[in-house]
């Protein structure tokens, strides 16, 4: 698809108008990220995420192919594996911190443009498809993260794979069946250590494949744009190349500044020491937390204490961690307001910043701090105004709200006249 | 269309009188600057490849030598390859230097292969130079080819009683390792 301005690709060199008849690779670029993609002009920074989101993932996948040459999934020798590669491998030092610090910063980025997306509506009509595949991404995201982790076979690795497939005991009748099975084993050992490395290699090209839907089901609409207002013509949008390859080559150097400053200076910042101590089937350590990236749902999971109209706690926080994520799928529908943008929606927008982001920020501090009071009942709370927000005041908001007036256009938001866009004098 | 043209003009950016833009040097300048990053973050991905410090910490072997008999050969291993030391009797150093240095494909006199004072201590590498088999002829009992060396099974190369390359398809005598006798009864190679 595309706007009927979009620019027509048109090779000049012969060599490129044969490949352009038998294989037409560089249309397909120069329609998806080059100048034939006509993109709302008026995107800010909050756009950048997606783009930072597939560089990410080309990251891990390329650092991780690499780990995987000097690693090997023996329980015996995993550990000794792990240090093999920051002691000995050339580089490895590098390759793994930055295997280790690019799983964290793919995490924040994908929350910043899954946030981006709860702000801006993004997820409403004609965009649902993309949002529902953006939650599988998140999903398959969250599955190799965790696989991941447990593969230097350290403390952490191993407590969390025990705890993580001790979620799905938590299933009636065949929980615990399932769990052997899942495990390969009673615990976590040279079975589930050898799967979870197969998986963890497996699923990043499955996510790269949900990523190539992601960006097709994006193109048919266009991109969203801050003013929520669909594009209406030529005047609102610009090429996307040379416009945002350079918006984003831009955002780009200050995230890897970000990054890199992790990698080399901070390497173990967002890690635990604990997984420096080889895995240990007789020990738990103290406090076992996940990784950062999973503190919001984990303490949704430990905030139900007690059993609720006979169903037991365990299965309850089970449910309520699965169902913090799954309700995103119905966002779409959750949320009628015909008006997109958090910018003109003003009791939505006080919800947004008041209720929901405060709310994520508690559940993030109760999830890395100990199963203790008070932590815990605040944590109690903040899960139930999480679902309050989603399945009821959101439904409510969209039904009362007045939304205050939008721009007749992109371009009208941009420049407070549309045909101003004819009449700007060059520089 | 038109509005495009001039909207297009307008961010362009002012164009000097030599017909280059301002923004070219920036263009030029950030492309530059990835590509220089870009190249830099090559080298630990190509590096990585190669071997690890363990395995380089694992490059030297010593080997006693003083239960080789006379006309034995042992095999030892050096960077994860055989190496071959054979004692040689009076009758094989005899052989070997009795061949014409000029008619060798490899030409290298017996003296040039082993440490002076040690004529009788031929030690090379069990790899046959033309694509890596282990040649026959260390073992008790193996084949010793054609000149009484070593011969190789897989392609037929016959290495003779210096290990230098006489028949088939190897390109050059079997390989030398640095070696260095610390002692009169060992080895210290690589």
């Amino acid at each position: 698809m595309s706007f009927p301005w979009a620019k027509e690709y048109t090779p000049q060199h012969p060599l490129m108008r044969y490949l352009d008849e038998k294989l037409p690779v560089p249309r397909l670029v120069y329609n998806a990220v080059g100048g034939g993609y006509p993109v709302p002009r008026n995107l800010s920074y909050m756009w950048n995420f997606g783009v930072l989101a597939g560089f990410c993932l080309v990251l891990q996948i390329v650092t991780g192919v690499i780990l995987a040459m000097h690693y090997s999934a023996d329980s015996t020798i995993a550990f000794a594996k792990t240090e093999h590669i920051m002691r000995d491998v050339n580089w490895g030092w590098l390759l793994r911190y930055a295997h280790a610090n690019g799983a964290s910063f793919f995490f924040v980025v994908v929350y910043l443009h899954i946030f981006r997306g709860f702000f801006y509506s993004s997820y409403k009509a004609p965009r649902e498809m993309i949002w529902l595949l953006g939650v599988v991404i998140f999903l398959l995201m969250m599955a190799t993260a965790f696989m991941g982790y447990v593969l230097p076979w350290g403390q952490m690795s191993f407590w969390g794979a025990k705890v993580i497939t001790g979620l799905f005991s938590a299933i009636p009748l065949v929980g615990e069946p399932l769990q052997i099975w899942l495990l390969g084993g009673y615990a976590p050992d040279d079975a589930a250590l050898n799967r979870f490395f197969s998986l963890h290699f497996l699923l990043p090209f499955v996510i790269a494949a949900v990523v190539i839907l992601h960006i097709w089901a994006l193109h048919i609409p266009g991109s969203s744009n801050p003013t929520g207002v669909e594009v209406k013509s030529e005047s609102d949008t610009v090429p996307f190349h040379p416009y945002y390859t350079a918006k984003d080559g831009y955002g780009l150097g200050v995230a890897l500044l970000i990054y890199f400053a992790f990698v080399f200076f901070l390497p173990n910042y967002l890690g635990h020491p604990d997984n420096y101590i080889e895995a240990n089937p007789l020990s738990t350590p103290a406090h076992i937390v996940p990784e950062w990236y999973f503190w919001p749902f984990y303490a949704i999971l430990r905030s139900f204490t007690a059993d609720f109209l006979s169903i037991p706690a365990k299965l309850m926080g089970v449910l309520a961690m699965f169902a913090a994520i799954l309700v995103w799928f119905f966002l779409p529908w959750l949320d009628k307001s015909p008006v997109r943008s958090g910018h003109y929606r003003p009791l939505f927008r006080k919800f947004f910043w008041f209720g929901l982001i405060p709310t994520m920020a508690v559940l993030f501090y109760c999830g890395g701090a100990p199963a203790e009071q008070p932590y815990v009942m605040i944590a109690q709370l903040a899960t139930a105004y999480y679902f309050l927000h989603f399945l009821v005041i959101l439904p409510i908001i969209s039904s009362i709200e007045r939304p205050e007036p939008l721009p007749y256009s992109i371009t009208e938001a941009v420049l407070g006249k549309d045909e101003a866009a004819q009449l700007e004098p060059a520089e | 269309m038109t509005e495009t043209t001039v909207t297009a003009n307008s961010v362009e950016g002012a164009e000097g009188t030599d017909g280059v833009r301002r923004r070219d040097f920036i263009n030029v300048a950030a492309v530059s600057a990835a590509g220089a990053g870009a190249a830099v973050v090559l080298l630990p991905l190509i590096s990585q490849m190669a071997p690890s410090a363990d395995v380089l910490a694992e490059s030297s072997t010593e080997v006693d030598v003083s239960g080789i008999e006379v006309g034995q050969a042992i095999k030892a291993v050096f960077r994860k390859q055989p190496l071959f030391v054979r004692r040689l009797t009076p009758k094989e150093i005899e052989e070997a230097n009795a061949v014409d240095i000029n008619s060798l494909r490899d030409p290298q006199t017996l003296a040039e292969r082993t440490k002076e004072g040690h004529l009788d201590m031929l030690i090379t590498m069990g790899v046959c130079t033309h694509l890596g088999c282990v040649p026959l002829g260390a073992g008790e009992g193996e084949n010793k080819g054609p000149f009484g060396g070593y011969f190789c099974p897989c392609h037929g190369s016959a290495y003779d009683t210096a290990a230098r390359i006489r028949q088939g398809p190897a390109p050059k005598n079997l390989e030398v390792p640095p070696y260095e006798f610390t002692s009169d009864t060992v080895v210290k190679v690589g």
